[in-house]
């Protein structure tokens, strides 16, 4: 398996906060890598740093994708170069319609045929948005805008898919929809780096996974085992294994990693 | 009743040239939120320099007016990659001042060049042509401002509606973010903005010169045409020409029946009006974000 992407001790800073502490990471092709974490821990910020939305960042380190430098590009050329983000929030195009939007999506392609056939896989994957095809994109729910964002990321053929939370805000039964489709995306051949808070579903349908604190990475390994460890079920899947209240001494687990 | 309908249409008339500088500039204020208070001076200066050609260089109609058309584009790029772009930590309030600046080093410019008597550019429509409709009187340079415009109108109408460029510019103004992130190089869909309305406000400046030219020409048309963009809501450009075609109806109906003195202010005493009664404008239908 060859690597996709390789990130290299990066260092991010958000004007004076020192948001990414040094963090590498690869992703290989054909699988889904998930970084989880706590809010503000800096998940969304690594992401971000690679796609070049942050100003003159990263400060320090390198990113290649598929052996290319990308770090310090303009988002407009790394998106070129087969990487597509779905942002955190949706960030659809409110006031255009959602075929506009996946028409959007495809923007950098030519082939209309190609362009055309994308555009009814989309469809294929959520049927609601066919139904949706002449409706602005901000009358949707926020399922469907959900749906409507993985969608137009994927109208440009990307080689690797960076999610955002694709979770946030959605009800149970609409999550495990959207995380069994991408599960689908990433057997159709797309490398997937997720990022996400909800760990269980997470490490539910990735291969490998990593977890971040304070701007740097705590854990590593594949998501079977992390599902196993007994720190990750504790602090971030919500299982308990403090001593009932009637024992005479209670030990706090030590949370941080330094 | 007659005279009624003549105002009526010559209302019209004169609305024709409000409603392209209005469109010219609701393109700008709909892709960078910027009012572009330097689009009348950017008319200015293509209707000079076309002035220029056919009246000292001899250049024949059917050249002149195509190359003043691509003149505006270009200098709507060049204002927008050379000045506005340069803007540091750029602000909408700070990108406004940057555009009345420059609407006085142009109009700087062209009376420095031309001075400041009148000139009538020559054209190949007399102002003083007319056509009867009916019994109401028309001169043939209104009747073609007003083709020209209902052109314009139908040809932006398609371009925003059906192409791709068009929706790109639609997007980029929408969520700039979400636009690079599609790949949109969103400066170039700026400047291509800028060109786009400069040419539109030239067309204003071209079909207005053969009345009169002098420097101060433009501003009150884009005034009002800024009045009417207000009007309409400011982001809908059928909007923005309804209210230019209502603003210039208006202030002549108020010239025939109430005052002469006072019409030019008319129209503002209406756009406060209506802006009281929907803050919003008449035509805003902006999606309005749930939280």
């Amino acid at each position: 398996m060859a690597t996709l992407l390789e990130i290299k001790n990066i260092e991010t800073f958000y004007g004076l906060i020192y948001a990414l502490r040094g963090v590498s990471l690869t992703v290989e092709e054909g699988t889904i890598t998930a970084i989880m974490g706590n809010n503000g821990a800096g998940k969304s910020t690594i992401l971000k740093t690679v796609m070049g939305l942050l100003e003159d960042q990263p400060d320090k380190g390198t990113i290649e994708f598929m052996g290319k430098r990308i770090d310090g590009k303009d988002t407009e050329v790394i998106v070129r170069l087969g990487i597509s983000y779905v942002p955190e929030g949706r960030e659809v195009f409110e006031e255009l319609s959602v075929r506009e939007n996946l028409m959007m999506g495809a923007y950098i392609r030519r082939d209309r045929s190609g362009i055309k056939e994308d555009r009814e896989r989309v469809y294929a994957y959520f049927p609601i948005l066919k139904d949706r095809e002449a409706q602005w994109a901000g009358t949707l729910s926020g399922g469907e805008q959900q749906m409507l964002a993985i969608g137009r990321a994927l109208m440009n053929r990307p080689e690797l898919l960076f999610l955002d939370e694709p979770s946030l805000g959605l009800s149970p039964i609409l999550v495990k929809e959207i995380f069994s489709i991408i599960r689908t995306i990433n057997r159709e051949g797309v490398s997937i780096l997720l990022v996400e808070q909800n760990a269980r579903m997470a490490l539910a349908i990735s291969d490998m996974g990593l977890i971040l604190e304070n701007g740097r990475f705590v854990m590593k390994g594949k998501s079977r085992e992390l599902m196993e460890d007994r720190d990750v079920k504790e602090f971030y899947m919500g299982i308990r294994s403090e001593e009932s209240a009637k024992g005479f001494q209670r030990w706090k687990r030590k949370k941080r990693w330094r | 009743m007659l005279e009624f309908i003549q105002t009526l249409v010559s209302g019209i008339a004169v609305g024709s040239s409000y409603a392209l500088m209005g469109l010219a500039m609701v393109l700008i204020y709909k892709t960078s939120e910027v009012v572009n208070f330097a689009q009348g001076e950017m008319a200015l200066l293509t209707s000079f320099l076309t002035y220029m050609v056919l009246e000292y260089h001899g250049f024949p109609f059917y050249a002149a007016f195509p190359l003043a058309l691509v003149f505006a584009a270009f200098l709507g790029f060049f204002l927008e990659f050379a000045v506005l772009r340069r803007a540091k930590e750029p602000n909408i309030l700070g990108m406004i001042i940057i555009t009345i600046g420059l609407e006085m080093i142009l109009m700087g410019l062209v009376s420095w060049k031309f001075g400041a008597d009148p000139k009538t550019m020559p054209f190949p429509l007399s102002p003083y042509d007319s056509v009867q409709l009916g019994s109401v009187f028309v001169s043939a340079l209104e009747v073609l401002n007003f083709g020209v415009a209902l052109a314009v109108m139908l040809i932006l109408f398609v371009f925003l509606r059906y192409s791709k460029l068009g929706v790109a510019m639609k997007a980029t103004q929408q969520n700039n973010m979400a636009a690079r992130l599609m790949g949109i190089r969103t400066n170039r869909i700026l400047m291509i903005t800028w060109g786009i309305s400069s040419v539109v406000g030239c067309l204003a400046g071209l079909l207005l010169s053969p009345m009169t030219m002098q420097p101060y020409m433009m501003w009150d048309p884009m005034l009002k045409g800024f009045a009417g963009a207000v009007m309409g809501g400011m982001t809908s450009l059928p909007g923005s020409v309804f209210g230019a075609y209502l603003i210039g109806i208006i202030e002549n109906l108020f010239g025939l029946y109430v005052s002469i003195e006072f019409k030019s202010v008319v129209a503002f005493a209406v756009i406060v009006l209506v802006l009281c009664i929907r803050p919003s404008g008449l035509f805003a239908r902006h999606y309005v974000k749930k939280v």
